[in-house]
């Protein structure tokens, strides 16, 4: 196999409070690869840790309170911008590494164009004059599909409307042709007809730069249509890492199986809509024994003691669930979950 | 008093109001700009100020004597405004009128000058503290802490005895960095606030360092409050200009400031009341003035005061629901997210 562009290891980020409950364990303990060129989806509830563990990459997570465990590891290049000096993890971000973030409505500064905004990271890591970046950010919404782009990038986000400022966003984190794009809920705010383009914009821009694609997200339907592979995230952990046709088909984690079962579909017999019972847990307190025990139909004895590593269901397929182990539990009518 | 010098006054007054005129129309189309001149005293205020300036700035022309010189120390002591002498003269036989407008250009001048200095370093300062936060942060604003609890003009005594006589611009200087600790907590508190907006993370996830996300980013973004403030601190400053040179170590004499024209003049205020009255007046207008136009500018950048609470409260408002929706956010330079 090929070298991976990004390594991540055994990321964790904890957020420390003083006051209140104690030690958030947002991210504890992920471990990916991303290659060249792919997309691999990031799925999860609310509060299981995505975007944190997204921002950890580049050490956007507020430090204090939060902070990343020295054991951790972000390789890029060879380096590991965990412990890299401020000034050259800067002349990574934007530039090698970008962030497309959730909200365009909050993440565009409003008293600056749009042009302006664009123009920054040429100016920062490309160090182009003035008239050359503005022409340069005229470039770049041409290419995310901006109509009329010479009289746009004089505009203040004010006036576009959330697809555009969404496309402007995009814009602003490829200026400088990144090797990877991070994606954090890059559609979450948009409604479905803008979401749909937005995506179709991301996919023609990853095959027209090369890019590697990191797509944060909760909506199964997005994954199934962009990503290459798929991690599903509970509880600061990857629990389930495959291949997205794979996972749809056979999905090894219940809580995967607990997703997949709440999306309505079109192409199936109507049946009421499976809920998994029960709300990701807080993460200063994660349930000993496998964390996802409590709401899963099939916990016994040993998910109560025993925190499950993550085993390789197939090649390229692994879950974090005893069931890979005792796969014949799998059968037994799957009951409530205990609540 | 000569015709032309009339003339020249009448000049320097519609040089004045024209500039506010020209501002008036300019801003008509922005909410801000109807905020600021619909508050009545913004609008006097600013009047005011912009034709003291005008005039200050026109003194020579304006002016029908020099301001030091001693017309005849026996004969035009301490005497009635006239039409000669239009505030009278003082006990040196000078013109109080002419004194009073080359007065405004140091006063204003020291004011101005000092209010730059102390929001200059406000801004720095309140910055640093605010971006850093941590050790950083503590460190400054116990030392702000400290600045606002000694009273400053005893700082400015210590600092005037290092000269004989102080110079214009270690008073300027000296007024400016004794005038910020205010400025710089404020700054610090918008700054808390900015930082934690969405578009400063995607400012840095851009790569840009911290110098740039200060400057470029949050700074914009709280100028409303630190452009109101610099309004009031220019009136504080040219109070504390004035105090200092009653007291006798601001700005020196014969060169003449309205609070020096006061220290000269309050010997002789049983007989010859307009030498005091007149600087007294003009520095009360002028200190009015700045605070008004800094509540005008509040009104005006302020989205909390600036959106429709603020024109029920001025009684503008309507129920008018046709009425087109303000194309821009209320706020100008911030906006509601």
């Amino acid at each position: 196999m090929t070298e991976p562009l990004l390594r991540v290891r055994d990321l964790r980020t904890y957020f420390v409070s003083a006051r209140g409950p104690g030690t958030a364990r947002a991210v504890d303990g992920v471990s990916f690869d991303l290659f060249g060129g792919e997309t691999l989806g990031i799925v999860g509830e609310s509060g299981c840790g995505k975007s944190v563990m997204s921002q950890s990459i580049l050490r956007l997570v507020p430090e204090p309170p939060g902070h990343i465990l020295p054991g951790s590891l972000v390789e890029y290049a060879g380096r590991n911008l965990l412990t890299l000096a401020p000034r050259e993890l800067r002349a990574i971000r934007g530039n090698r590494i970008a962030m497309v973030f959730q909200e365009p409505l909050t993440s565009l500064n409003p008293v600056l164009t749009v042009g302006d905004q664009i123009a920054e990271s040429a100016i920062v890591h490309q160090r182009l004059a003035r008239p050359a970046a503005r022409a340069r950010a005229i470039e770049m919404l041409q290419l995310v599909g901006i109509p009329d782009a010479a009289a746009r990038v004089d505009q203040y986000p004010h006036e576009l409307s959330g697809g555009m400022r969404q496309r402007v966003m995009i814009a602003m984190a490829l200026v400088c042709h990144p090797q990877v794009l991070i994606a954090d809920e890059p559609t979450t705010a948009l409604d479905v007809t803008i979401q749909a383009q937005i995506l179709e914009l991301l996919d023609r821009l990853q095959g027209e730069l090369a890019m590697a694609v990191l797509l944060i997200t909760h909506d199964l339907g997005i994954v199934a249509g962009q990503a290459d592979r798929v991690i599903v995230m509970y509880a600061g952990q990857v629990v389930e890492s495959a291949a997205t046709p794979a996972l749809f088909a056979h999905p090894g984690h219940p809580y995967t199986a607990g997703l997949l079962a709440s999306v309505p579909r079109l192409d199936r017999p109507r049946t009421r809509l499976e809920a998994i019972p029960g709300q990701v847990p807080a993460a200063t307190a994660w349930p000993a024994g496998c964390r996802f025990h409590p709401r899963c139909p099939y916990a016994w004895d040993r998910c109560r003691t025993a925190e499950p590593p993550l085993l390789e269901v197939r090649p390229g397929h692994a879950a974090r669930c005893w069931l890979v182990e005792e796969p014949a539990r799998r059968e037994a009518p799957p009951r409530a979950a205990p609540r | 008093m000569p015709a032309v010098k009339l003339l020249a006054l009448l000049g320097a007054a519609a040089v004045g109001w024209l500039a506010v005129t020209v501002v008036h129309r300019r801003t008509r189309g922005h909410p801000g700009g109807r905020a600021f001149f619909d508050h009545a005293p913004a609008r006097w205020g600013f009047m005011l100020l912009a034709v003291t300036t005008s005039l200050a700035v026109a003194a020579p022309l304006v002016a029908p004597y020099s301001p030091t010189v001693q017309l005849d120390i026996v004969g035009l002591q301490n005497r009635p405004p006239s039409l000669t002498h239009l505030l009278g003269t003082d006990l040196y036989s000078r013109d109080v009128w002419s004194r009073l407008l080359y007065g405004a250009r140091v006063s204003l001048a020291v004011g101005a000058l000092s209010m730059l200095v102390a929001i200059v370093v406000g801004t720095a300062v309140g910055a640093t503290a605010g971006y850093r936060r941590g050790a950083v942060d503590a460190i400054l604003m116990r030392f702000v802490d400290v600045g606002l609890s000694v009273p400053r003009i005893f700082i400015l005594l210590v600092l005037a005895g290092l000269w004989d006589q102080m110079p214009l611009s270690a008073l300027i200087i000296g007024i400016g960095l004794t005038s910020w600790f205010g400025t710089s907590r404020l700054v610090r508190a918008e700054v808390l606030s900015v930082r934690e907006r969405e578009f400063v993370h995607a400012a840095r996830a851009l790569g840009a360092g911290p110098a740039r996300v200060v400057l470029q980013h949050i700074l914009p973004n709280a100028a409303g409050p630190i452009i109101v403030t610099a309004a009031l601190v220019t009136g504080a400053v040219m109070l504390l200009e004035s105090g200092l040179s009653f007291l006798g170590i601001g700005v020196a004499p014969p060169l003449p400031s309205w609070g020096n024209m006061i220290a000269d003049a309050k010997d002789h205020m049983r007989a010859a009341p307009w030498s005091v009255l007149a600087p007294g007046l003009a520095i009360g207008l002028v200190v009015t003035a700045c605070a008004a136009v800094g509540d005008g500018l509040r009104a005006a950048l302020d989205p909390r005061r600036s959106g429709r609470r603020a024109r029920l409260a001025r009684g503008q408002a309507s129920l008018d629901l046709s009425a087109p929706m303000s194309p821009r956010s209320p706020a100008g330079p911030r906006s509601h997210s």
